[in-house]
């Protein structure tokens, strides 16, 4: 327990600089979302604000910068996860929408 | 020399057995491995909002309908509890007790101020139509996947405002600044974590 007390004490961060950090973030995010582009950026932008918010938090607040690299691995294995999760889900979503607008087509004459 | 030997050598009141990962506590580890695990819980539920949303053709963008204004002070009041959480280990570590204990209240009240606001935006949307089976805008699952996230979220905050209200009590009990550090920390990394799934939540959720 006295080596964690001495590992952060040997890293002291300054936890209000990461703080502002975090709410200088949010307050971009929010004014992206008003932004006159390709909403396509903005999604981009809004994804890659929210991986660097969650970084902070899990290297400075979670200490997981002073932590072992294995560690490190296992935090970082739920992100693989839910990475690859969106990759498998992908050729789905296309099928999905073109079933929409087929059954769209399918259902217009029979309400007639 | 293995570090789990290393962290013997270096502690001798320290089991020969001691997590390799985290030395100063195996519980710290169980802590990480119970987070990785519900970290994929959450990873599922977002990839599969997002499946849901890509396939839908009426889906409601959420920045019209959600109250953004509301949510991202929401994220504002999680992201000042952590900076407490934080302060309150650094207290401990300065052997602080007082102030270890006061840090460790304000974030159990920050938690406590998020519930309430959850509690009110839901009712607010409850009242302008946007339930679990259906929603005056659009797409049905708009609604349920609204509900089963920030409630799933939800849960996990009231569970960690119990889980620190228990710290705090066991403050004043447990002897020793070393375990009360280390119950704290653990402590922490379940409220950093709750912290850091709503940036997640707040993105995909209300802002996207």
């Amino acid at each position: 327990m006295a080596s964690t007390v001495e590992t952060h004490d040997e890293h002291a961060t300054n936890y209000m600089a990461i703080f502002w950090w975090l709410a200088v973030l949010t307050v971009i995010e929010l004014a992206v979302i008003f932004m006159p582009i390709a909403k396509l950026l903005i999604g981009i932008m809004l994804v890659a604000l929210a991986c660097s918010k969650a970084a902070l938090v899990a290297m400075y607040f979670m200490h997981l910068r002073f932590e072992t690299r294995t560690l490190g691995y296992i935090a970082l294995t739920p992100a693989l996860i839910g990475a690859l999760l969106v990759f498998v889900l992908m050729p789905d979503l296309r099928g999905v929408g073109h079933k929409t607008a087929d059954e769209k087509k399918i259902e217009a004459p029979a309400e007639h | 020399m293995s570090v789990s030997q290393a962290a013997t050598l270096h502690h001798p009141a320290v089991e020969p057995a001691e997590s390799p990962l985290t030395p100063e506590s195996w519980g710290k580890l169980g802590m990480w491995v119970f987070l990785a695990g519900d970290a994929v819980g959450f990873g599922v539920l977002l990839a599969s909002y997002g499946a849901l949303r890509a396939g839908s053709a009426d889906w409601p963008n959420p920045a019209h309908y959600l109250g953004i204004q509301l949510t991202a002070l929401m994220t504002f009041l999680l992201i000042c509890s952590s900076v407490t959480m934080v302060k309150a280990l650094e207290a401990l570590k300065r052997e602080d007790l007082g102030r270890a204990r006061m840090f460790l209240g304000l974030t159990v009240l920050g938690g406590a101020l998020f519930l309430g606001m959850q509690v009110y935006e839901w009712t607010h949307n409850i009242h302008r139509g946007l339930l679990v089976f259906g929603n005056p805008w659009g797409a049905t699952l708009f609604g349920t996947s609204f509900y089963v996230i920030t409630g799933f979220h939800g849960l996990h905050v009231t569970g960690g405002v119990i889980y620190l209200s228990v710290v705090l009590a066991l403050l004043a009990r447990i002897q020793g600044f070393g375990r009360r550090f280390m119950i704290t920390e653990i402590a922490g990394l379940y409220w950093h974590f709750v912290d850091l799934v709503w940036i997640m939540v707040f993105t995909f959720v209300y802002l996207l």
